[in-house]
């Protein structure tokens, strides 16, 4: 099987869904030349300065002129460039694209993709670093996706092109040059399809996107002293599977919720809710979550640190789950 | 190109659609039969009629909060529209928009909306469909004077303009933001003038003279088809009533409605057809009476009704959407 990187996974994705269906574009800042991250590199060679829209630094007239391309049969797939810049297309993106299917009885779709670079690393500092999917799980009208893996990033872009609905897909910078093995066919993920990627008996941690690989070295460590940790990956936080979560909590009992934004009105706050709906009678332990402080990112190295959730935070938490096991 | 009868009298009778439309929402709200809030175009009426008089019946339209008449004028079926002011379930967007959040796909209309200006950037969306289309299409977005203030205004029409979408952007000037008086929020003197900054045509006109409204928005509409781009239209009018429905309006003189009333845009038509021989009193009456007619039909049919189920609250959400949420 091929390996490739996470933002060549990404770009894959694109040119496939574009070679595949016409209505499909890409638009966005500087993604002519895939700047900064390089996932767009090269499609405007393929096609065309008329399907690869390099936009001017107008984030409103981006997303929202994305939602009227929407609305009139058009497939955008926006690159909003780095995921903070979203505020500045806010209106679009919570009152528009999220409410028009609704608001309007189901008369328009609004099938369009936004693209979110995001994650705190080198130093980006308070507008370049944040996790900020927690502000669009709370949005009703919105599917919101997080992979870890090139695969995963390539078959939930494409699912989420093909998708009637918007879709947020969030790419966290600092696994783009990440490689992974990347299936030769076609391969779709579905929305809303947890995945287990270690299984273990011991506890179960749920991780996304960056936190997904501190897990899995968390879990590695854990190994050596002979514990045995199950990580899975929800993919999708809306819409959520939560059966795969559920059946794992059941075999395991304790439970780690790892996640890199802050601790304070989260998604892993959400899941926590989840896991106790769906299985708290399974539960022998209080879930523990990892999770960044209540701060803006910082930009110093040694600051930036300390507000960057990592595998030992996630041993910790795990060990705290497991005290009094037998 | 100059209206010929029939379309003259198809604007007089539109005008007059819209006008008698808003009244007696107005009253249907003052009687509590209508929740909500409610935003009235009531003097407005010539640039509603006159903007879809330029257009072709599938050219689409995004509007406003005051978005009834931009609908009315659309071509948009009574019924639906009245009951869904209502929060009827056969309301057109089954009970979930109301007056601000109104769409009418059929006949084009993306939607009223309930922030300013969040059309400008629509628009350039729905121009670059249509583009990818060739579909001859033009899209119109409304926004009123207070909207010419957000940023959404100015990176809708630079990019509509950058891009040569096939947009017409037309300002309602109405005189006043809410409250605010255009010269307290408006920097320069004139929205039309702005367009100059992005190499557009910029036309103002008296929005109370349909025929001025219908041709300046023909020609921006003849320039988009042509692949020409963007244009601006800012149409003066005087909105007669408060900017909502129980506004006191304190803040304006009884003057500007007076004014309003005098510069009527459909007594203004009405005179012109009747030096053109083109109406007297029968015919005028006639129109009238079909009119009203048509609303009573609209609010019987809104008033018969049944309200949603509260269920009904949970569809319409996503397009797919098997999980559990």
């Amino acid at each position: 099987m091929p390996v490739m990187d996470f933002a060549d996974a990404l770009n894959l994705a694109l040119r496939e869904e574009m070679r595949r269906d016409p209505r499909v574009y890409c638009v966005g800042e500087d993604i002519g030349l895939g700047v900064p991250f390089g996932v767009t590199r090269g499609l405007i060679d393929e096609f065309g300065p008329e399907r690869v829209l390099n936009a001017p630094i107008s984030e409103a007239a981006i997303v929202g002129s994305a939602m009227g391309a929407a609305m009139t049969g058009l497939i955008p797939v926006v690159d909003m460039h780095f995921a903070d810049f979203v505020t500045c297309a806010m209106d679009e993106v919570a009152n528009q694209i999220a409410k028009s299917r609704y608001m309007f009885g189901g008369q328009v779709d609004c099938p369009l993709v936004l693209r979110m670079p995001y994650g705190i690393g080198r130093s980006g500092g308070g507008h370049h670093s944040n996790s900020v999917e927690a502000w669009f799980v709370n949005i009703p009208g919105l599917k919101v996706c997080i992979p870890s893996t090139p695969a995963d990033a390539r078959g939930l872009l494409k699912t989420a092109i093909r998708d009637p609905d918007p879709v947020l897909l969030f790419e966290h910078r600092g696994l783009y040059r990440v490689t992974g093995e990347v299936s030769e066919a076609e391969t779709l993920v579905p929305l809303g399809a947890a995945a287990v990627k270690r299984s273990g008996r011991d506890a179960t941690i749920i991780a996304t996107a960056r936190m997904l690989g501190e897990s899995l070295e968390a879990a590695r460590r854990l190994a050596e002293e002979g514990v045995d940790v199950e990580v899975v990956d929800p993919r999708s936080l809306v819409p959520l599977d939560r059966e795969t979560l559920a059946a794992s909590v059941r075999r395991t009992h304790r439970v780690v919720i790892a996640e890199e934004g802050p601790m304070r009105g989260s998604t892993g706050a959400w899941l926590a809710w989840v896991v106790m709906e769906e299985c708290f009678d399974d539960l022998d332990a209080p879930i523990a979550r990892v999770a960044g402080p209540n701060i803006p990112i910082p930009f110093s190295p040694p600051l930036e640190k300390f507000a960057t959730p990592d595998a030992d935070q996630v041993v910790a938490a795990v060990r705290q789950v497991l005290k009094g096991a037998a | 190109m100059t209206p010929g009868p029939d379309a003259l009298l198809q604007m007089y009778a539109g005008m007059l659609r819209v006008r008698l439309f808003e009244e007696r929402v107005r009253e249907l709200f003052a009687g509590g039969r209508i929740p909500g809030f409610l935003h009235t175009s009531v003097g407005q009426e010539g640039v509603a009629v006159g903007v879809c008089a330029a257009l072709r019946p599938d050219d689409y339209l995004l509007s406003t909060h005051r978005g009834h008449g931009h609908l009315v004028a659309k071509g948009g079926a009574l019924r639906g529209l009245m009951a869904e002011l209502y929060g009827k379930a056969n309301g057109i967007c089954h009970g979930k928009g109301g007056s601000m959040h109104i769409a009418d796909a059929s006949v084009g209309y993306l939607g009223a909306n309930g922030v300013l200006a969040a059309g400008c950037v629509l628009a350039p969306g729905v121009g670059l469909s249509i583009k990818h289309r060739r579909s001859g299409q033009v899209v119109v977005t409304l926004f009123g004077d207070g909207a010419a203030n957000r940023g959404p205004f100015h990176e809708g029409v630079n990019l509509a303009a950058l891009w040569k979408l096939p947009v017409v952007f037309v300002c309602e000037n109405n005189r006043w933001a809410s409250t605010t008086a255009n010269a307290l929020s408006a920097a320069g003197g004139s929205i039309a003038k702005r367009a100059a900054g992005y190499g557009i045509p910029g036309d103002a006109v008296d929005g109370n003279d349909v025929l001025a409204v219908q041709d300046a928005v023909a020609r921006a509409a003849a320039r988009a088809r042509a692949g020409e781009g963007p244009s601006l239209v800012e149409a003066h009018t005087i909105r007669w009533v408060g900017h909502f429905e129980g506004d006191p309006q304190t803040y304006r003189s009884k003057d500007e409605v007076a004014e309003g009333r005098r510069t009527d845009p459909i007594a203004r038509l009405d005179r012109m057809l009747r030096e053109m021989t083109l109406l007297d009193d029968a015919h005028a009456r006639r129109i009238r009476d079909g009119v009203v007619a048509e609303i009573a039909d609209a609010v019987a049919h809104a008033e018969a009704s049944p309200l949603p189920q509260p269920h009904e609250a949970l569809t319409d959400l996503f397009a797919f959407y098997p999980w559990r949420d």
